[in-house]
C-alpha cells in the first residue's frame, strides 16, 4: 500500500462529515465530493446501515429526478436533501460565498460564472460544506467582493440550513453561526499551522498545537483504490484516471 | 419550417427563454438568429447559460442576460459573455436556479408572482429591484420571503429528440422544457426527426410529451444541439466546446471561428 494521496485525505474527510445523511447532492463537476459521498455509500453498505442516497446533478445515471432541474430545489425546500457541497471564488470569514466576480458588480472583472442555486441551497440543506482545495489569500478573504450567498442569517429570516464545515487542501475549519466564524479542527498532513494562517485571509480560531486530519484506515484506502474508482469512473473519467496514475506513481 | 423562417419570428427587442446546456440547446438555431440578426435581444437563461448565450453575445445581438450561470462547462469561463460583462456592453440580471424556475411557474399559472424562500441578504436581491420582499401574510409577524414576479418570454427556444406530424413534442423528463413553452407566447422547436406514430397516442410516450398546443414552429435539424449533447441520442462534442473556448478568446477569433462553422450541417426538411 503506498502513502495516502492528499486527495484520498479530502476524499475520506468528505465521507466523515457526510456521516448520518440519507441523501446528498453533488454537482456535475465536484469529483471529490462525489467521491466521499461514494465512499460513505460504500461503508455504510458494509456495515449494513440505511443507504445513502446520492444524486449526482448533470448526470442521467446518478440522477433519479423526472422533474427537470426545478426538481433538485423543490427537493431541498422540503428538507429532502440533507447535505450539499458549495464553493466559491471567494469564501470569507463569516462564511459568505461570491461565486459572481472581483469588483466593482456588475461590470465584475474577472466575471466567475454566477451563483446557481446557492443563494436557495444554501439556506435550506441542513449540512452544507464548503469545499475548495485551492487555500489562498485570494480565494480566502476578509470580506467577499459579491454576496452570492451568506454565510448566516438574521433571527427571524427562515433558514433551516447552512454551512458546518470547511474542507481545504490544507485544513479542516469547523464553522459557528453564533459567533459567526470558522474553527481550526485539524491539519493536512505536510501542512502547519503557520501556513494555513498565511495563507487565510481572514482569522479563525485554533488551539495551540492543532491534530492532524484523520487518514483512512487500511480497509477504507482498498475501497476507495478500488470500487469507489470505478464508481467515479462512470461520471469523472478524467478524474479517476489521474487519481490511478498518482497513486500507482 | 426551415431554420430560417423560424429565426424571422425573432423580432428585435424580444425576450427568449434558452434552456441549459444539458436540457436540449437549439445550437442550429444559433447560426440562424445570428443571420437574421434581429438584435436588442434579453435573455432569459433555464436557469444557466452557456455557449448559445455565449455566441449570441458576441455577435452583438444581446441586450440583456438574466441567469444562475453562464459557462462552458469543463471549458471554463463564457469568454464573449465575460468580456462583455467586464466592459459594461450588456446588462445583467443575476439570478438563482430556483428563481428563474419561480418565475416561469408564476407565468405558468397565470399568478402575478411565487414567493420563493433563501436569497434574503445576498448581493442578487440587492440588485433585483424588481424582486419583492413581504412579510409572509399566514404568520403571526415576520417571517419575510421574497417574491418573484411572472416571467412571460416572447419566445422559449429549445432542441429535442422528437416530433409527430401533429406538432407534439418529445421531451422525456426535461420538464424544465414545458415550464418554457407554457410561460412563453411562443415555443420554437428544433428536432432530430420527425415521427410517423402520435406521440399522444399511447400513455407510455404522452407522459413525456409537450402537446402541441404550446408548440407554435417546428424545424427539422439533425444533431442541432451540437457540439452539445442530445439525451438519450449522442454525447456533447467537449472537443469542439474546448476549440470554441479557445478560439473565442478574442473578437477576432470569434468571428474566425463562427466564420469556419459548416453552414450546412443541418439539414432543414419541411414540416
Amino acid at each position: 500500500m503506498t502513502d495516502v494521496h492528499p486527495r484520498e485525505v479530502l476524499i475520506a474527510s468528505i465521507a466523515r462529515l457526510l456521516d448520518g445523511v440519507r441523501h446528498v447532492a453533488v454537482g456535475a463537476s465536484s469529483p471529490i465530493p462525489a467521491a466521499g459521498a461514494m465512499l460513505l455509500r460504500a461503508l455504510k453498505k458494509r456495515a449494513g446501515a440505511p443507504p445513502v442516497r446520492i444524486s449526482i446533478l448533470g448526470s442521467v445515471e446518478h440522477n433519479f429526478f423526472t422533474n427537470g432541474s426545478a426538481e433538485l430545489f423543490d427537493c431541498a425546500g422540503q428538507g429532502r436533501v440533507d447535505a450539499f457541497f458549495l464553493g466559491g471564488g471567494q469564501i470569507d470569514g463569516q462564511a459568505n460565498i461570491n461565486l459572481v466576480g472581483i469588483g466593482d458588480y456588475p461590470a465584475s472583472a474577472p466575471r466567475w460564472p454566477g451563483s446557481f442555486g446557492s443563494a436557495y441551497l444554501y439556506f435550506v440543506v441542513p449540512r452544507v460544506i464548503l469545499f475548495r482545495e485551492e487555500h489562498s489569500p485570494r480565494v480566502f478573504v476578509e470580506k467577499v467582493d459579491f454576496i452570492s450567498a451568506p454565510g448566516t442569517s438574521e433571527a427571524g429570516v427562515h433558514r433551516t440550513g447552512g454551512p458546518v464545515a470547511l474542507l481545504t487542501g490544507k485544513a479542516l475549519f469547523s464553522f459557528d453561526k453564533s459567533r459567526p466564524g470558522f474553527t481550526l479542527e485539524s491539519l493536512h498532513p505536510g501542512h502547519d499551522l503557520n501556513e494555513v494562517r498565511e495563507a487565510t485571509g481572514f482569522a479563525f480560531r485554533h488551539a495551540d498545537q492543532p491534530g492532524q486530519t484523520e487518514l483512512p484506515d487500511p480497509a477504507t484506502l482498498v475501497l476507495l483504490r478500488g470500487q469507489i474508482m470505478d464508481e467515479l469512473s462512470e461520471t469523472y473519467p478524467e478524474f479517476a484516471n489521474q487519481m490511478r496514475r498518482e497513486v500507482c506513481a | 419550417m426551415d431554420l430560417r423562417g423560424m429565426a424571422s419570428r425573432v423580432e428585435a427587442g424580444m425576450q427568449l427563454a434558452l434552456p441549459v446546456d444539458y436540457a436540449g440547446v437549439s445550437m442550429a438555431m444559433t447560426r440562424a438568429l445570428i443571420d437574421h440578426g434581429a438584435g436588442d435581444l434579453d435573455l432569459f437563461c433555464v436557469p444557466t447559460g452557456g455557449l448559445q448565450v455565449d455566441q449570441l453575445v458576441g455577435a452583438g445581438l444581446v441586450r440583456s442576460v438574466e441567469t444562475s450561470a453562464v459557462s462552458l462547462g469543463e471549458a471554463g469561463g463564457a469568454p464573449r459573455f465575460n468580456q462583455a460583462v467586464g466592459e459594461g456592453r450588456i446588462a445583467l440580471r443575476d439570478a438563482t436556479c430556483p428563481a428563474i424556475h419561480a418565475g416561469l411557474m408564476a407565468a405558468q399559472k397565470g399568478n402575478p408572482f411565487q414567493p420563493l424562500r433563501g436569497i434574503i441578504g445576498s448581493d442578487i436581491l440587492r440588485f433585483r429591484p424588481d424582486w419583492r420582499v413581504i412579510d409572509n401574510p399566514f404568520a403571526d409577524g415576520g417571517d419575510p420571503i421574497v417574491l418573484i414576479p411572472a416571467v412571460r418570454p416572447d419566445i422559449a427556444l429549445f432542441h429535442a429528440p422528437m416530433a409527430d406530424r401533429q406538432g407534439n413534442v418529445w421531451i422525456g423528463r426535461r420538464r424544465e422544457l414545458a415550464a418554457m413553452a407554457y410561460a412563453a407566447e411562443q415555443t420554437l422547436v428544433t428536432v432530430e426527426r420527425i415521427v410517423d406514430e402520435n406521440l399522444l397516442g399511447s400513455e407510455m410516450s404522452a407522459a413525456g410529451t409537450l402537446p402541441a398546443l404550446y408548440v407554435s414552429e417546428i424545424a427539422v435539424a439533425p444533431r442541432g444541439a451540437w457540439p452539445y449533447g442530445l439525451w438519450g441520442e449522442y454525447p456533447t462534442d467537449t472537443a469542439e466546446i474546448l476549440r470554441y473556448a479557445k478560439a473565442a478568446r478574442t473578437a477576432e477569433g470569434f468571428a474566425e471561428y463562427m466564420a469556419g462553422l459548416p453552414g450546412n450541417r443541418s439539414r432543414e426538411l419541411a414540416r
